[in-house]
């Protein structure tokens, strides 16, 4: 087998709370705390979680945008955190990132060939060179060049400004993609255009993509391995199919049950999960769901549960898989 | 058929032409051409600012050459349309000639405020951490003085001229100015595109260049536009107190406290210069509200 592409082991990133009159750490906020997982080559990690459960801090954490506490990130074996400027900025070529947020993520005041351009230019193409490449990859991404190219962020709409935004992460010819919520701020229809692109352009330049989102839909769409994670923690990592047939953990079996069906006769007559998220200031002892989890036990407040391989390649952080295959029936 | 393939064709070219993308400042541009109250603003100050540069050929009488016989003329004198001062000396020379000064010594300090202030507020809204604190509790002490008292002990430390009317109203419109550049740099630094720039592997220096400035300078230079017509009406005050320029210059501030013992005699000639003094700086507070109305520009 061979190595991972990338490689994250026990990331972890507590931001401070600061308050009272000399601005002292009043508490920490967890906000990713011991995530470790590889993405091959070529395959498409999905990252799912509800809001607030740390998923845009591990993507910043990827892409070295925050630092964090603990923990490693390699790429291609080479260590990501530790990097010289120089060296970063050739690993920065190789990992891009395309953000959630179509409205913020361009500047007002640049055309869009020019924020494409931009990256090329950091990157020491000649200013001719740099807009020519800028303005393929636009048409490659469905945005006519000669029409749209001169234009203001704010004269495209959501979907558009998304195709920017991946033209942008694209120009540089990365190998890996980290996919932040790229669909979550657009509507239904434009969703799946985007995500169709993405399919697309991940064929055909033979990219990696980590996508991180909410949506469950999204997520089952187009990746082959999933990773759920729950208030900064993985509970449960597999490939796409084993999780939507058998989701182990009772927090994915949750979110399974949560994501509407199409079918009217399985409408749901209950929620399935009761409650909001714990306090990630203060998050529970030992198993962090235990507290909204329907099948919590004394042992569960004792200490996290730890990784159970369920089948190859499925793994489950839960006490319920601990016991003797005959109990698990 | 013929006319009507005509006429599809005219249409085919309309729809071909993409509507031409309007840079920002062009937007701004528009904008403001439709805005009557500050066009009107602009125009008179306009009026005023070339009025003041030409003084030299549009004064009829030396601004300090005075007539012991005609002295506190009113207004509508044959030769003297705007009267005579306490010395006998032409009004309207002495308005055209003081308007330079009080120009000069209302835009010269905010403009020093909007370089100096500016460089400074972006540094420390960018780099943060010991350099912000540094800058802004330095700039948290002149905070302190109110505006008035604080130009007044300068300009009282350093004596009065010109010169020192300058350097003390600099003093005090540079930390307005790094307050506002340092909560705007602050603010668009939290943005995704700088970030989306620093993935890119792009330095400190082209991300200020390239992405931050353009979105900073627009707010801080609508909030430096505000100040003019305070620093007009700061330098003229320390005029007034004997504390700017000194006479026989002509000056608005300087010319109201000369001819302010005179309004007994004639009321109309000192009410002149205030009167001046207070257009100008209506005009240059209409201006820069127009100003920040055509500039905001969102989504």
């Amino acid at each position: 087998m061979t190595a991972p592409l990338l490689r994250a082991r026990g990331l972890t990133k507590h931001f401070p709370l600061r308050g009272g009159l000399l601005g002292r750490t009043l508490a920490w906020v967890h906000a990713v705390d011991g995530v470790s997982f590889d993405v091959n080559a070529g395959e498409t990690l999905g990252i799912v979680g509800e809001s607030g459960c740390g998923k845009s801090t591990l993507a910043r954490l990827l892409l070295r945008l925050v630092d964090p506490d603990a923990g490693t990130v390699t790429f291609e074996g080479e260590d990501v955190l530790r990097a010289s400027p120089s060296r970063m900025k050739r690993l920065r070529r190789d990992l891009q990132l395309v953000f959630q947020d179509p409205y913020a993520s361009l500047n007002p005041r640049l055309p869009i060939e020019d924020a494409v351009a931009f990256s090329l230019l950091v990157h020491g193409t000649p200013r001719g060179e740099a807009r020519e490449r800028a303005r393929a990859l636009l048409g490659h991404v469905g945005l006519d060049p000669r029409m749209h190219g001169r234009r203001y962020a704010h004269e495209l709409s959501g979907g558009q400004r998304q195709r920017v935004n991946i033209a942008r992460a694209l120009v540089l010819d990365p190998r890996l993609l980290v996919l932040d919520e790229p669909v979550s701020a657009l509507d239904k229809s434009v969703q799946a255009q985007v995500l169709n692109l993405l399919q697309d352009l991940k064929a055909e330049r033979a990219l990696t993509y980590v996508l991180i989102s909410h949506d469950l839909n999204v997520i089952e769409y187009v990746s082959d391995r999933v990773l759920v994670m729950y208030l900064g923690e993985v509970v449960e990592t597999g490939s796409a199919e084993a999780l939507a047939e058998s989701p182990r953990h009772p927090y994915t079996q949750a979110l399974f049950a949560s994501a509407p069906s199409m079918d009217p006769d399985r409408r749901m007559d209950r929620p399935p999960i009761a409650g909001d998220p714990p306090n990630p200031i203060d998050p529970p002892s030992g198993c962090r769901f235990r507290t909204r989890c329907p099948f919590a036990m004394p042992r569960c407040a004792d200490a996290p549960p730890p990784f159970v391989s369920v089948d190859p390649g499925h793994e489950v952080a839960c006490y319920l898989y601990e016991l003797t295959p005959a109990a698990r029936g | 058929m013929a006319p009507l393939a005509g006429v599809e064709s005219a249409i085919d070219a309309v729809a071909a032409v993409p509507a031409a993308p309007m840079s920002y400042w062009r937007t701004v541009g528009w904008r403001l051409g439709r805005d009557r109250t500050t066009l009107a603003a602009g125009g008179g100050l306009l009026v005023i600012v070339l009025a003041a540069l030409l003084a030299p050929w549009l004064a009829p009488y030396d601004p300090s050459a005075g007539s012991i016989r005609l002295r506190l003329a009113w207004p509508g004198t044959p030769g003297h349309w705007l009267g005579t001062d306490e010395q006998g000396r032409d009004m309207l020379s002495r308005l055209l000639w003081g308007g330079r000064m009080t120009l000069v010594a209302g835009l010269t300090p905010v403009l020093v405020a909007f370089v100096v202030g500016s460089a400074l507020g972006i540094a420390a809204g960018f780099v943060g951490r010991t350099t912000s604190t540094l800058i802004m509790r330095t700039m948290d002490i002149f905070y302190a003085f109110p505006s008035v008292l604080l130009a007044i002990a300068i300009s009282g430390a350093l004596g009065p001229g010109l010169a020192n009317t300058l350097i003390s109203l600099s003093i005090v419109f540079i930390p307005r100015v790094v307050r506002v550049a340092e909560s705007a740099t602050v603010q668009v630094k939290g943005l995704e595109y700088i970030a989306a720039a620093r993935v890119s592997g792009a330095g400190m220096g082209a991300i200020v260049r390239h992405h931050l400035l353009a979105n900073v300078l627009g707010p801080i230079l609508v909030f430096a536009s505000t100040q003019v017509s305070l620093s007009i009406i700061l330098a003229a005050g320390l005029s007034f107190l004997g504390l700017g320029v000194t006479p026989p210059a002509a000056e608005w501030g300087l010319m109201l406290n000369t001819l302010r013992q005179s309004i007994y005699v004639n009321a109309l000639v000192p009410a002149l210069p205030g009167l001046a003094i207070f257009a100008t700086s209506m005009a240059f507070n209409l201006l820069s509200d127009g100003l920040r109305d055509a500039m905001e520009v969102r989504g």
